[in-house]
């Protein structure tokens, strides 16, 4: 099965889930073909390949394999290309659960506080998302802290040397994040509030395997002011 | 009987997730401690053990703990391998499995907890709208057999055993009509005999119906009257 059948990925550029299965593509070097989707006119291909959300990032696999939503495409991919570069998950079980379970929080409660904070259209709404996800900003400061003391010096990565799981898990967002903190003038990764994840930024963005995939900021802008209306105001300086 | 360093289990009698989790050590063989947690007055050692989400369950091995009951699992599955695996070889059958406990937690889950513990008509029938959607896609799914029988009590099994019985318990406390056989044969059929399974009844049988009605019923009428 490794290997075996065409790869496809029903993409879009500026979405951060996207990201986390490109990134994965990237680190276990399959070679596949993006199929970029237009959201507001579906294709048949995407409703026929994930009819349970309608959405991407969906994998398309050979003839007859559709795996959809990125943690399980991630898993997916570091299984089935298991012996092509490095783990994308840990390989011992604790660590594998601590990694699972921070994605399953930014996935269930800390993606919706940055969205929240796009979406906000009055400052008192905006400083409550803000402080939301600052609050988890601070718990993965403090992951980050407690897994790499001692192995790199507060340098490196979550899973180690290399990218893993739950870089590409927190790391798909931080193009969003850029583009927030300018747009929203808050501060959400820096040197004083994060250094750790300040730090891991950097290096996770000029990382190989997700430089090329990290949106541009001004392209961004312009996306975002599709979906969040407040972006459209002229007096936000970028 | 697997005993590879002490294991503790902090859980509640009523929660669906802490049932999970035991159904899981208990198909392993494995030997645990168990710890009723009281969710009115949270133990220290639970706060400990789970500062960011404050919930049961958590398993703690060998002193380290671990949080989010399908993370668990996945860690009980990958840690005890010699008895009774929960998840399949393949690498797609995984990530089938993983989908659909995803989508039962996420949406039908969620959801449906939100419909019963709703104190506005309006967005109760809205959310019971929402939810009898995603019974309708896990029926259609059921009709190809998603849900194993009685000898495949896998991860995603154990994961449906909110559909298969603390949804019945909840819509009954709650006075919403959710999963029903006439709606939904197909599940209502495994519904009933994972209830009847006897693997889960000799290793763990189910909390007992009246009582969880009860328990839910007080926790909802709670839950809508600090709304």
């Amino acid at each position: 099965m490794a290997g075996g059948g065409e790869v496809k990925l029903l993409g879009l550029w500026a979405s951060p889930y996207v990201m986390r299965v490109q990134i994965a593509l990237s680190i276990k070097s399959v070679s596949h073909q993006v199929l970029e989707q237009n959201l507001e006119e579906k294709s048949q291909l995407l409703i026929q390949s994930n009819p349970v959300y309608k959405r991407v990032p969906v994998l398309i696999h050979g003839d007859n394999i559709s795996i959809c939503e990125s943690p399980v495409i991630v898993q997916y991919i570091d299984e089935v290309w298991s012996s092509s570069g490095p783990a994308i998950l840990p390989s011992d079980p604790y660590d594998r659960a601590i990694a699972r379970f921070w994605a399953a929080y930014l996935n269930d409660k800390w993606a919706a506080s940055l969205r929240a904070i796009a979406a906000a259209d009055n400052e008192e709404a905006k400083e409550a998302a803000v402080e939301k996800a600052a609050e988890g900003l601070a718990l993965l400061e403090g992951e980050f802290t407690r897994s790499s003391c001692g192995r790199h010096n507060g340098k490196g990565f979550f899973g180690g040397d290399c990218i893993g799981y739950l870089d590409i898990m927190l790391g798909c967002f931080l193009g969003w994040v850029r583009l927030i903190e300018k747009l929203d003038l808050v501060v959400l990764v820096d040197e004083s509030t994060t250094p750790g994840l300040a730090g891991w930024a950097e290096r996770f963005c000029s990382d190989p395997a997700v430089r090329d995939f990290m949106p541009e900021t001004g392209k961004l802008a312009e996306y975002a002011k599709k979906f969040f209306p407040k972006y459209k105001n002229p007096k936000m300086l970028l | 009987m697997a005993n590879d360093g002490e294991v503790k289990l902090f859980g509640t009698w009523a929660s669906p997730f802490a049932f999970r989790v035991e159904l899981a050590l208990k198909l392993k063989g494995v030997q645990y401690e168990y710890i009723q947690e009281d969710l009115t007055d949270k133990s220290s050692d639970l706060l400990k053990y789970n500062p960011v989400h404050k919930k049961v369950p958590v398993l703690v091995h060998r002193g380290r703990p671990i949080a989010e009951s399908q993370v668990i699992l996945e860690y009980i599955d990958e840690t005890w391998k010699t008895d009774y695996p929960l998840l399949p070889q393949d690498p797609y059958e995984r990530a089938m499995a993983r989908f659909w406990a995803r989508f039962i937690d996420e949406k039908f889950l969620s959801t449906s907890w939100q419909a019963a513990c709703s104190s506005s008509e309006a967005e109760r029938e809205k959310l019971i709208e929402e939810a009898l959607g995603y019974l309708k896609v896990l029926e259609e799914q059921q009709h190809k057999r998603l849900l194993g029988g009685n000898d495949t009590i896998g991860f995603l099994e154990i994961c449906s055993s909110f559909v298969a019985y603390w949804i019945i318990v909840i819509q009954e406390a709650a006075g919403v009509d959710l999963l029903t056989e006439s709606k939904f044969p197909n599940l209502w059929k495994w519904a009933v005999e994972f209830q009847g399974c006897p693997a889960i009844k000799q290793k763990l049988p189910l909390p007992e119906k009246d009582r969880l009605v009860a328990f839910f019923s007080a926790m909802i009428e709670k839950i809508k009257r600090y709304k």
